[in-house]
């Protein structure tokens, strides 16, 4: 190549002072940015190989590194940012389909930024977390539809199969293969410990892992990768994923470099050859054909595990979400435009989908008004960052959320958003083995269980602030929020009102 | 009694451990000072060939042929740790010698060094044990 056009985005500052050539960052740099010149004694550093994924900084033991943006600069244009320019200088020079990974990271609303929670004063009593109960406890599934009772008059047990949380929160689907075998460990033993559940995304169960079946939520996707009974009944609930809310609309990808040794045996496909995911479903094209999935899958499983739908939030999200209440699902997955991903196409990524806050008022509302609310329990993700998401989310009607990146991140992920390279530094988004070990379970589920409980003490302080003393009580209670810096119509559609009504 | 354990399942290879032993060893507190332009000779060292690595550092040994051969008396063993006391060292390296894990090595100024489980510098947890990123040594009770 004669040209490069595009000047690197960081740069890697060493503080030569500080510096003392233990070469860590050299030893833990897979993109090999790092380099030691013997006859100098000193580290260089080739700055176009860096994906910012701080490891080097995070591991150096003096604190010598730091990653700046690079200060090369065009000429200064609104219209042709630098970014733009760059991704067409790539393209050009490619002539491919640009990727990306993790969430779309541009400068759309972030509608849990604009609402406001409530809190007592005066006229009704807040309640302290640390001197009285708190229920943070949920169950997800279908609710019966009537009361049922037996000759004698007595009330029959018609509940549908539930599963039952600990706290408002699951881990959303990952599959093994899209992150690691270390990866998935730390997810389930959290899981377990925490009382909550995890998901296999679709890549199948790898055979260590049954034995947090409890704690598993099996997916099936439109790929069928590592389907069998055994893995069907092996969880507490399957998902069917009809879409992702980084990328509505096409399927997935995970490269043949990645399907290696067990990840072949789990998915059940020949190590080295790309496991495509099709777009659609090639059986669904109608909530019919969905319904005829969702009792298959019922009658594999004996009627014992609840269906969980997973869709990405598009526009018209409430009516295919009440397609889906009635097509025998029993929980309902959202995924919002902010989701995360192993790997998606850019544009894709970017440009389709819809903010999880309004599509999940929307379906709230919708259901209510048709009456089916009850049918279905809906779970929300897509960009949960924190313990106040979760309580605006529950605020707005949700069940339940999923969280993946703040999971990841929790483990290590910088978000350097270079998971389709396959060289995570951080041992999560990679096969490579010598990568993988970096991420120890021990560690890594200890992280995750610190996370969430922190979570759960920071949702009980901002119930009890609220004088709510159980999530149930708190679902669907949009008095609880107020808008700021948004419009009428956004209000109406988020069904709450501005500050200071 | 706590010892120092190594498990090379999650040894990255990455020789912190060398460099936080330096450091403690060093009594400077800004580990940029103590280490900046030296080659160090840290009492733990990592071993690696073919993608495998973990530290090795002294066993402590509850029959320690180090302390058995010492012919002045330096290397002793009290509590279970084996310490060295510098000014009875002579340099006859028969320790190094006789230690079947590599665990003794000439020091800088001129006795023999080997590890003490920070008994003489950190609180509490060896500093090998609290650098390691991922878990690999740890300092604990085994039967």
């Amino acid at each position: 190549m004669a040209v490069n056009f595009i000047y690197p985005d960081y740069e890697v500052a060493r503080n030569y002072d500080r510096c003392i050539g233990c070469r860590v960052c050299e030893r833990q740099c897979a993109n090999e940015v790092h380099e030691y010149l013997a006859d100098s004694n000193k580290m260089v550093c080739d700055d176009a190989k860096c994906v910012n994924c701080h490891r080097c900084v995070t591991l150096c033991p003096t604190r010598a590194l730091k990653i700046i943006k690079s200060g090369n600069t065009y000429k200064e244009n609104v219209n042709w940012s630098g970014k733009t320019i760059n991704e067409l200088y790539r393209q050009a020079e490619s002539g491919g389909v640009l990727l990306s990974s993790m969430g779309n990271p541009e400068n759309y609303p972030v509608y849990f930024d604009k609402i406001l929670l409530n809190a007592s004063q005066v006229t009704n009593p807040s309640i302290d977390p640390l001197r009285e109960p708190m229920e943070t406890k949920v169950s997800l599934g279908a609710k019966p539809r009537n009361i049922e009772r037996d000759e004698s008059g007595r009330i029959l047990n018609n509940l549908p199969p539930q599963l039952s949380l600990s706290m408002p929160v699951m881990f959303s689907a990952m599959s093994y293969g899209s992150i690691s075998y270390n990866a998935h460990e730390s997810l389930a033993r959290a899981s377990e410990a925490l009382g909550i559940l995890y998901n296999t995304g679709e890549g199948g169960l790898h055979e260590d892992f049954y034995r947090y079946g409890e704690n598993t939520i099996v997916q099936v996707a439109s790929g069928r990768f590592g389907v069998h009974p055994g893995y069907l009944n092996s969880g507490s609930a399957i998902e069917i994923k009809m879409g992702q809310g980084a990328k509505p609309g096409i399927g997935g990808h995970l490269p043949g470099a990645k399907i290696v040794d067990d990840v072949s045996r789990t998915r059940m496909i020949p190590e080295g050859c790309d496991a495509i995911s099709p777009a659609p479903h090639h059986d669904i094209y109608s909530i019919e054909d969905l319904r005829q999935l969702v009792y298959s899958l019922k009658e594999a499983t004996n009627y014992k595990k609840p269906v969980i739908v997973k869709i990405a939030a598009v526009h018209n999200v409430a009516v295919i979400a009440s397609g889906i209440a009635r097509s025998g699902a029993d929980i309902i997955a959202i995924d919002g435009f902010r989701g995360g991903t192993g790997a998606a196409p850019t544009r894709i990524r970017d440009h389709v989908g819809i903010p999880i806050e309004l599509a999940l008022a929307a379906t709230d509302k919708r259901l209510r008004d048709e009456g089916i609310r009850d049918y279905v329990s809906i779970v929300v993700g897509g960009s949960i960052r924190s313990s106040a998401d979760i309580v605006k989310a529950v605020a707005l009607g949700a069940d339940c959320v999923y969280i993946a990146t703040a999971a990841l991140l929790a483990l290590g992920c910088h978000l350097c958003r270079s998971c389709h390279a396959g060289r995570c530094n951080w041992g999560i988004a990679t096969q490579v083995p010598e990568l993988v070990k970096r991420l120890n379970p021990e560690i890594g589920y200890k992280r995750l269980v610190n996370l969430l409980t922190a979570w759960q003490h920071e949702i009980k302080e901002m119930m009890g602030g609220m004088g709510i003393n159980s999530i149930e009580s708190l679902k669907g209670n949009r008095l609880m929020l107020r808008g700021v810096d948004l419009n009428e119509k956004e209000l109406e559609i988020l069904g709450i009102k501005h500050a200071g009504e | 009694m706590k010892r120092v354990y190594v498990n090379e399942k999650w040894c990255l290879g990455c020789h912190l451990c060398e460099y936080y032993c330096a450091f403690a060893g060093s009594n400077e507190k800004d580990m940029a000072r103590a280490l900046k332009d030296i080659k160090i000779n840290p009492k733990i060292k990592i071993e690696e060939k073919d993608g495998v690595s973990f530290a090795v550092s002294c066993r402590h040994c509850r029959e320690p042929l180090c302390v058995k051969c010492c012919i002045t008396g330096a290397l002793t063993i009290s509590d279970g740790v084996i310490t060295i006391n510098k000014d009875k060292c002579v340099s006859c390296y028969t320790c190094i010698l006789s230690c079947p894990y590599g665990a003794v090595s000439p020091s800088n100024d001129g006795a023999v060094q080997k590890c003490e489980l920070c008994v003489r510098t950190a609180e509490g947890t060896p500093a090998c044990v609290r650098g390691c990123p991922n878990g690999a040594i740890v300092f604990e009770e085994r039967g």
